[in-house]
This record gives structure tokens, C-alpha cells and sequence, in this order.
């Protein structure tokens, strides 16, 4: 028989015994769909987690230093430059990084604990330079307000623990001025005596909190300052209070974490380039003077980031070769992928269990459809049919139960995904946290559904199929 | 049951000649429509040998079978044997579909199969909606349709009224005078089979007990 033949038969028999048929083809679209609904959490999960991983900035960046600053890793390698003194990260050392291929972005760590004034009120806070890019990492998905209109915008973010401080009703503070009292660093000439006017107030309180980062800096520094003892010291800087006025655009809940250069207690957030504008002094002002470096503003570190997180490898190795210290995070997300991959395979499992019972159920239909169709197999062998005809008859009727019900069991597993991120969003919102997606079902998900229904469906259908093959015609025939 | 062999059918030769109307007559049990069966292949003979168109069906692979079920016979059964879930016209075009004949051929030779049966109204009715002799004109045209040199009717008689069983009987006649189609027949009934047959075989307790010309 040809196959458009064996298939019009096939349907015209399906559709003769609908409520059998239909329920046995529903069993076998509930399996599909615990299958679908199972990995579509595994694949929307895997997504999820891998989407905030990248858009973190966690694995794109490399954290630069000079080295020493990290006794871990600049330890362990031969210092390069000549003199004994690490290479300084000033901005020449900035424009260098920015020049290596697959860098998309340098910027450096700007942070200053100093003290605002709202409506008169003084609050001591860190702030934190925040460049545009933190916009994409996702730590300002759900804030009150806006992000930075642009980069050299006055404008403020709070954190929420600090707004707090302020008012409880943090959304109030969207739209109002922040004044910034900050100590400005000015250098002096190379050849006057350094009068460490970081003695005053303001700079100690500078230097306390921001050596918290790592107990280490400040203890590299004074341990680099005892080395140079002796040595001529270098120009100096004075220190200058200034005033400036931000408006507040928006209260953040999370912490932006956009890299490591990042990660800390910033509690007021403004634009990179507003931050770097201000040449608030920061904790390494200190060491520089002591060093002699003060002609030169350095940074304490730069955050470089990086065209995906397959090429931090390299451009880690291009920097060292400059002779700084490197930090970076492995691509964590290759973990992450065979973490899922297990963890797909498990739900797949527990997934593929109900496609299995829902197998039985056509062995089932399947072979109540003989003892009901006796007649007809015989008749159809009188008429002419082989074996195999009837055979093939029987696998394209499992097999269409199974793709109908391999279709409809997609549509639900789909449907029962959304159903589980919409339930998600509605406590998330309650939470008052952003919504996400924790389902998805790609092409080649649904596919793969279907095509395995349809491979359990003929596997199922293999018994009843040889057994109606071999269907005596003659008692067939007989049988009434 | 169990392993006592049953002999349907023993030791009968019988041969029908191209062209003529055999009628298997004998009592229920007799064999006779075991002895139809496996001139149809549908059954096989666990001995013995039976020849159609100079081949042995006992020798045949089941596929072979089919296709001797399907081109050289024609089968007619006492209870018709219509699919009840297909229309008349879809009934009669199912050996078509199992013979792969094409698709653009199948409507006009359904149309002549039955015209040959006289039935050429009430295509889209479903068995259920007509007559035994209908009914039995369909199966009639549906064993017709793919045009076989011999057509086996196992009792095509049986289930109809007596004036509906001789329009039947009429109709074969008619069948294999015009096609010269082989037919043979089997049934109970003697007074029709004389009527109707040109040559008469006997059967009782699987054994063939006479053959003979009717006139």
C-alpha cells in the first residue's frame, strides 16, 4: 500500500474510535508535556543563570592592579620592571590596556567615602563612580527611578539601605538635590615639601573605609612606604573641599556589582565620568605621595572589560605581559552548562516517566483496536493486503497518536512554563523584586518532544502491530 | 484443539476448468469453504499442492500470497463483509488501494465494477444504509474491480431472501458470460447450484465425493 493510502486508513481509523483514540493521544500529550515543562525549567534556568552570569560582568572582566597589591598573585612572579617598583596604573597605562584587541572597555575603581548633605542634613557615605555599562548588568533591572541620562550627568542613585537612612518612603527622594561635600586633591609641585595635608579630617576619614577593600592595600602601602625610606620623596598634593550638587534619579535595591572594580559598599552611586571628573581623593593618593608618584595621578586599580568571557584568558595574559597583577574569575559558565546538563538529564528522567506510562496506554489502545477490528484485517487480507501492509498500518496509527499527542504536549508543556514563570512573577512582585523567566522552550526542544513521542509511540506500537500482522485471515474473517 | 490434527480437507483433487462455474456443494463441516480458503490463499494446506495459473500456493511466501489474494482472485462471502465505516464507493476502491493502483485509474474503474453489478446509485451510502442485495453487489464489485481471472463466493447466497439470492446468482452467470470469468461458487443450496453451475463437486467430511457436469 502506498503511503498515502496507509495514511488516509490510518487517520480514517483514528477517527473512528475518537474518545479511545482521543484520551489515549491525551495521555500521550500529558507525558510530552511534563517532559516539555521539566526541561523547559532546566533550559529557562540554565538561560537565566548564564544570562545574569555574563550580564554581571563577572566573567567578561579582568581586574588590574599594580603589582603587590595582591600578595597571591604578585607575589608569585618575578617583578618586571627594572627598578624593583611595579609599573604604575596611570593613564598612559589605561590608554595601553584600552589598545589590547578584544578589550571593549577600561575604566577605574572610583570610590570616596565622604560626606552628603540632604536638605541640610549631613550623611557620611561612600560613593562610587558607576560607568554606563553598569546599566547592562542587570543590577539596575527593578529600580525606583532612572538610570544616568547620560555619562556626565549630576545625578545621583541611591542605594536603598542608605536612602532609607534618609526617608522611609525612598521613592520621595527620586527628583531631589544631593549635595556632595567631597576633599578635591590638587598637586603641588614636584619640589615643595610634601605637607601631607592628608592630615586633615577629611582625608583620614578618606583613607579608614577605603582601606576595608582589602586590609592588604593599606598594608602593602605602608609596607612600600617603609621600602622607600630614605629614597627623595616627590611632589605632594593638597587637599581642597569642595561642594557639588547631584539630583537624585533613582534608589537601586541591589548592589551593582559590574565587576570587581564594583563589588563594595557603595552607597552613592554617580556617573563614572562625573566621579573621575571631581579628583576626589581617594585611598592610594596617600601611598602615591609617599612613593613620590603624586605628580602622576594613579589609579588604584582599572576594570577591563572584555569582548565575552572566552577571551579573558588571553587578554589576562597580555596584561601580565605589561607588568600588572591580574585578577578574573574562570568561565564559570562551562561549569555551570555541565551543572545543567546533569541537572537537564535528571529532569528529563522524571520528565520521560509519564511518557513512558502514557506508552502503555497505546500498547493498550492498540490492542483493543485488533480485538475490535478482527473483521477488518481480515477482510483487508481477503482483499489483498500483506502482512507487513497491516503492520504498517498499525505503526502509522502509533505513530500519528504519537505526533498529534507530541504536538498537543508541547503546547502544554509550554503553556504549563508560562504558567509556572507567571505564578513566579505574581510572588516576585509581592517581594517587590523584578520580574524573570525561568521557562523556555527552544525549537529544538519541541522538536525533540515530538520527535521522541513519536519514537515511544512506534516502539509502543511494535507489539500490537506484528500481533495484528499475524492475524489468522480465515478466523479473522469468521469472527464476529 | 490440543494436538489432535483435524483433516478439513483430505485427498481431494479437483480442477476448474478457465471459464466455467463450479459449485462446491456439501453440509456445513463438510470442508467445502476450507477447500475455498485455500484456493483463495488465505489458508495454507499443511500437505498437497494447489495450482492457479500454473503456480503452487503451498510453496508461496505469505507476500506472494497477498498478491495472489489480491490480482488472480476475487472473494465474495456470505455476510459481505463490507467495511461498515467506509462509503459503497470507498468499499469497492480498497482492493484498488492495496494493489497501489493509481489514483487518477481508481474512480473509473470503480465505476465500471459497478456497473457490471448493476449499482450505480447510493455510492456515498454506508453499508448499514442498504439492502443484503446491495450490500452483496458491492462485495460483488469490489471482488470484480481488480479484474481477476476467478472469483471464489463462499455461500453469496446465504443471508439473502430467495429472490434476492437469484438475482445474485443472475448476476454471476451474467459475470462470467460476458468476462468468461472462472467462478466458483459454494454453497447448500443444490436446486440453485444445479440451476446455475455448469459442473457440480461434492463434498462430505472433507472428502470429495462426486464431480460431475450439471446438463
Amino acid at each position: 500500500m502506498k503511503v498515502r493510502d496507509m495514511t488516509e486508513l490510518a487517520v480514517r481509523n483514528l477517527r473512528e474510535s475518537m474518545l479511545r483514540n482521543s484520551l489515549t493521544t491525551l495521555g500521550v500529550a500529558v507525558g510530552v508535556a511534563s517532559l516539555v515543562a521539566m526541561l523547559s525549567l532546566g533550559v529557562g534556568l540554565q538561560e537565566l543563570a548564564s544570562k545574569r552570569l555574563s550580564r554581571s560582568g563577572l566573567f567578561d572582566a579582568v581586574f588590574v592592579t599594580t603589582q603587590g597589591n595582591f600578595r597571591e598573585f604578585g607575589r608569585s612572579r618575578p617583578r618586571t620592571a627594572a627598578s624593583g617598583d611595579p609599573r604604575v596604573l596611570d593613564d598612559d597605562a589605561r590608554r595601553d590596556l584600552a589598545h589590547l584587541p578584544g578589550v571593549t572597555e577600561v575604566y577605574p575603581d572610583v570610590r570616596f567615602s565622604t560626606e552628603v548633605r540632604y536638605q541640610g542634613t549631613p550623611y557620611a557615605t561612600m560613593v562610587a563612580g558607576v560607568p554606563m555599562s553598569g546599566l547592562a548588568s542587570g543590577a539596575f533591572d527593578g529600580m525606583q527611578g532612572k538610570f544616568f541620562s547620560s555619562a556626565g550627568a549630576d545625578e545621583a542613585i541611591l542605594q536603598i539601605e542608605f536612602a532609607r537612612e534618609i526617608t522611609p518612603q525612598t521613592e520621595t527622594l527620586v527628583g531631589k538635590d544631593l549635595e556632595l561635600r567631597y576633599a578635591e586633591r590638587q598637586a603641588l609641585p614636584a619640589e615643595s615639601d610634601p605637607s601631607l595635608s592628608a592630615g586633615t579630617p577629611e582625608s583620614k576619614k578618606t583613607e579608614k573605609p577605603a582601606a576595608a577593600p582589602g586590609g592588604r592595600t593599606s598594608g602593602e602601602a605602608a609596607a612600600g612606604a617603609r621600602e622607600d625610606e630614605g629614597s627623595a620623596l616627590g611632589g605632594g598634593f593638597s587637599i581642597v573641599p569642595r561642594q557639588k550638587m547631584l539630583r537624585i534619579v533613582g534608589v537601586v535595591d541591589s548592589e551593582p556589582a559590574a565587576g570587581f572594580g564594583g563589588i563594595g559598599r557603595g552607597r552613592v552611586f554617580i556617573p563614572l565620568q562625573v566621579a573621575e571628573a571631581l579628583r576626589a581623593t581617594q585611598a592610594n593618593d596617600l601611598r602615591d605621595a609617599l612613593r613620590g608618584r603624586s605628580g602622576k595621578p594613579s589609579y588604584l586599580s582599572l576594570t577591563v572589560r572584555v569582548d565575552g568571557p572566552s577571551k579573558v584568558k588571553d587578554v589576562e595574559a597580555a596584561i601580565k605581559e605589561m607588568g600588572f597583577a591580574t585578577f578574573s574569575l574562570l568561565d564559570a559558565t562551562k561549569n555551570i552548562r555541565l551543572v545543567f546538563a546533569v541537572f537537564d538529564v535528571l529532569l528529563g528522567i522524571f520528565g520521560s516517566l509519564a511518557l513512558v506510562v502514557s506508552s502503555l496506554g497505546i500498547i493498550n489502545t492498540l490492542v483493543m483496536a485488533i480485538l475490535d477490528r478482527r473483521r477488518e484485517i481480515g477482510v483487508l487480507k481477503a482483499l489483498g493486503a500483506a502482512d507487513g501492509d497491516i503492520q504498517k498500518l498499525f505503526f502509522v496509527e502509533a505513530g500519528a497518536m504519537g505526533f498529534l499527542g507530541g504536538l498537543l504536549g508541547v503546547v502544554f508543556g509550554w503553556l504549563i512554563g508560562r504558567a509556572l514563570t507567571f505564578a513566579l512573577n505574581v510572588y516576585l512582585h509581592k517581594q517587590e523584586l523584578p520580574g524573570i523567566d525561568v521557562t523556555s522552550v527552544p525549537w529544538w526542544l519541541a522538536a525533540g518532544a515530538i520527535a521522541f513521542a513519536v519514537l515511544v509511540s512506534l516502539i509502543a506500537g511494535l507489539y500490537p502491530a506484528s500481533r495484528a500482522a499475524k492475524l489468522n485471515p480465515v478466523e479473522a474473517l469468521r469472527y464476529e | 484443539m490440543g494436538t489432535t490434527q483435524v483433516r478439513a480437507v483430505d485427498e481431494v483433487t479437483l480442477s476448474a476448468n478457465a471459464g466455467e462455474i463450479l459449485a462446491i456443494l456439501g453440509a456445513s463441516g463438510s470442508g467445502k469453504s476450507t477447500l475455498l480458503n485455500l484456493m483463495a490463499g488465505l489458508d495454507r494446506p499443511t500437505s498437497g499442492a494447489i495450482f492457479a495459473q500454473g503456480k503452487n500456493l503451498a510453496t508461496m511466501n505469505s507476500q506472494e500470497l497477498a498478491r495472489h489474494r489480491s490480482s488472480t482472485v476475487g472473494m465474495v462471502f456470505q455476510s459481505f463483509q463490507l467495511l461498515p465505516r467506509m462509503t459503497l464507493e470507498e468499499n469497492v476502491e480498497l482492493p484498488l488501494r492495496l494493489a497501489e493502483v493509481e489514483r487518477a485509474e481508481r474512480n473509473q474503474r470503480v465505476r465500471e465494477a459497478l456497473d457490471r453489478v448493476h449499482l450505480t446509485a447510493r455510492l456515498t451510502h454506508r453499508p448499514t444504509e442498504m439492502s443484503g442485495g446491495e450490500q452483496q453487489r458491492a462485495a460483488l464489485a469490489r471482488a470484480l474491480v481488480n479484474r481477476p481471472m476467478i472469483l471464489l463466493a463462499d455461500e453469496p447466497t446465504g443471508n439473502l431472501d430467495s429472490v434476492t439470492g437469484e438475482e445474485i446468482m443472475h448476476l454471476l452467470k451474467e459475470i462470467n458470460e460476458t468476462l468468461g470469468m472462472t467462478i466458483i461458487i459454494v454453497t447448500h443450496e443444490r436446486p440453485m447450484a444445479e440451476r446455475f453451475a455448469h459442473r457440480l463437486a461434492l463434498m462430505g467430511d472433507g472428502k470429495l465425493m462426486s464431480d460431475g457436469q450439471t446438463r
